[in-house]
């Protein structure tokens, strides 16, 4: 029930003086409020649940994290070492 | 799909539980408070992939499962009556109560419908003006905004054959409740990321001051939650307890202003039965007495419903993480998904539901 899935705003509007849009998620197109996320822009990625968008991702966040990881496993697998700088254990 | 896969890749998940096994040294318990969390774990295995020294401990955090047997009894009353459309999210269809549940009602001519959004089901109440629409308003703090914005538009576009039927729960004071307890084997928290996304982190540094527990709040994809169990690890090992974002790119520890804004018109903070578990205080929500019109308890006549929980089920004891489901001596005998003896075995997010789906079935 509390599952919540990523989608992107494609169109903005009102009814009932509720901020509400079109969410495309990979393909499919559905209507959510979005009362909750008032500064939201088109083209931004936000996070929906039954029928609510709940927070806008923020995509500073999200490539810091991509980047990290990049930087994790690269750097560890040309040195054979995991980040703490111990040698890769082998795991059965 | 973008935000997702990311958040799946095999390969990154490899190299964070190598970082986890490299960092355990000893033995934790922790809490993945989240039922959705409960889920993608059995899922994926990662209870599996983790050291032996980590024992994950699913927590209350399904809605579907805690909500108490009086409450669906009040539900399945409401929902048998001619002059009443009762709707509800699909999977609290399923959900025993002392009797019978909502699919049966439905069956009997019952006027039962799952609905997506609680604002369909106000969509619903305008439509039908000669019958009294009903929502079953369960949840934790991420649903909490979504009913209360159903009420407050009723209230807002003048319907008033539309009420909620609420048993709204809240995650800290569970969280206090456990820790209480004198059984608690749980050394820090994955708090529940959609949660947090609502009310912010505020709450829980207390919590992590108090009871001296590592605090992280973290998604759901299988990155997510290593990531997590990654976090507290590190703080218990080097005997932190700090209250830490993993998921960062959704939560922001100010929380969402308009959807608490909205929580505090619509309802107030009041004790709250769980299933299972009991009474424990502040750790509910009720419609204020203002918006008393819109409470499904106050129009329909069904005070007097007073029911006990049934003894042969453990999903209390489970509920708590005091036991696994496959130590139930009903699990897959009795009961199963579709002849669900109890709320934990109804919800894809309860765990014996989600232990019984990934067949975790030899007892541990
Ligand atoms: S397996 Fe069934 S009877 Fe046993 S605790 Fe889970 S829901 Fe209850």
């Amino acid at each position: 029930m509390c599952s919540a899935i990523p989608g992107k705003v494609i169109e903005l509007y009102d009814k009932n003086s509720m901020l509400m849009g079109k969410i495309d998620y990979a393909g499919t197109i559905k209507e959510a409020c979005l009362a909750y996320v008032p500064e939201v822009a088109v083209g931004q990625y936000v996070i929906v649940h039954a029928g609510f968008a709940l927070n806008i991702i923020n995509e500073e966040e999200a490539k810091k994290t991509f980047a990290l990881w990049d930087e994790m496993t690269a750097k560890a697998e040309s040195e054979g070492l995991d980040i703490f700088g111990m040698p890769l254990k082998d795991k059965k | 799909m973008r935000y997702l896969d990311e958040f799946r890749d095999p390969k990154i998940a490899k190299k964070i539980v190598e970082e986890i096994h490299t960092a355990t040294t000893k033995d934790w318990g922790i809490m993945e408070v989240c039922g959705g969390q409960t889920h993608s774990i059995m899922k994926h295995g990662i209870d599996q992939l983790i050291p032996k020294q980590i024992e994950l401990v699913h927590g209350p955090g399904c809605p579907v499962c805690v909500t108490p047997l009086e409450k669906i009894d009040k539900a399945l009353a409401i929902a048998s009556r001619d002059d009443v459309i009762f709707t509800s999210f699909g999977d609290m269809l399923r959900v025993p109560g002392s009797k019978k549940d909502l699919f049966m009602v439905k069956s009997e001519g019952g006027d039962v419908r799952i609905v997506y959004s609680p604002l369909d089901a106000l969509k619903i109440a305008k439509e039908n003006p000669n019958k009294k629409v009903v929502f079953f308003a369960v949840g934790f703090e991420t649903t909490a905004p979504l009913t209360a914005m159903a009420a407050w538009q009723a209230k807002e576009q003048g319907i008033n054959n539309f009420s909620l039927l609420v048993s709204h729960v809240l995650v800290p004071p569970a969280i206090i409740a456990l820790q209480s307890s004198t059984e608690n084997r749980v050394n820090g928290y994955l708090a529940a990321g959609h949660v947090c996304a609502v009310m912010g982190l505020e709450e829980y540094y207390p919590l992590a001051e108090k009871y001296k527990l590592p605090i992280v709040a973290t998604g759901f994809e299988p990155v997510d939650i290593l990531e997590g169990i990654l976090m507290v690890v590190k703080q218990l090992e080097s005997g932190k307890y700090e209250v830490e974002n993993q998921y960062a790119r959704v939560v922001n520890s100010e929380g969402d202003r308009p959807a608490m804004d909205i929580i505090n018109k619509v309802f107030q903070v009041s004790d709250q039965k769980w299933r299972g578990i009991g009474l424990i205080p502040n750790s509910g929500l009720t419609l204020t007495d203002e918006m008393s019109l819109y409470d499904s308890e106050k129009v329909f006549d069904i005070a007097d419903i007073k029911v006990d929980e049934p003894k042969e089920c453990i999903s209390g004891v489970i509920l708590q993480g005091l036991k696994k489901p496959n130590q139930c001596p009903e699990f897959g005998k009795k009961c199963t998904p579709k002849n669900p003896l109890g709320a934990t075995m109804v919800s894809s997010e309860g765990a014996c539901a989600a232990y019984y789906a990934y067949h975790r079935r030899e007892n541990v």
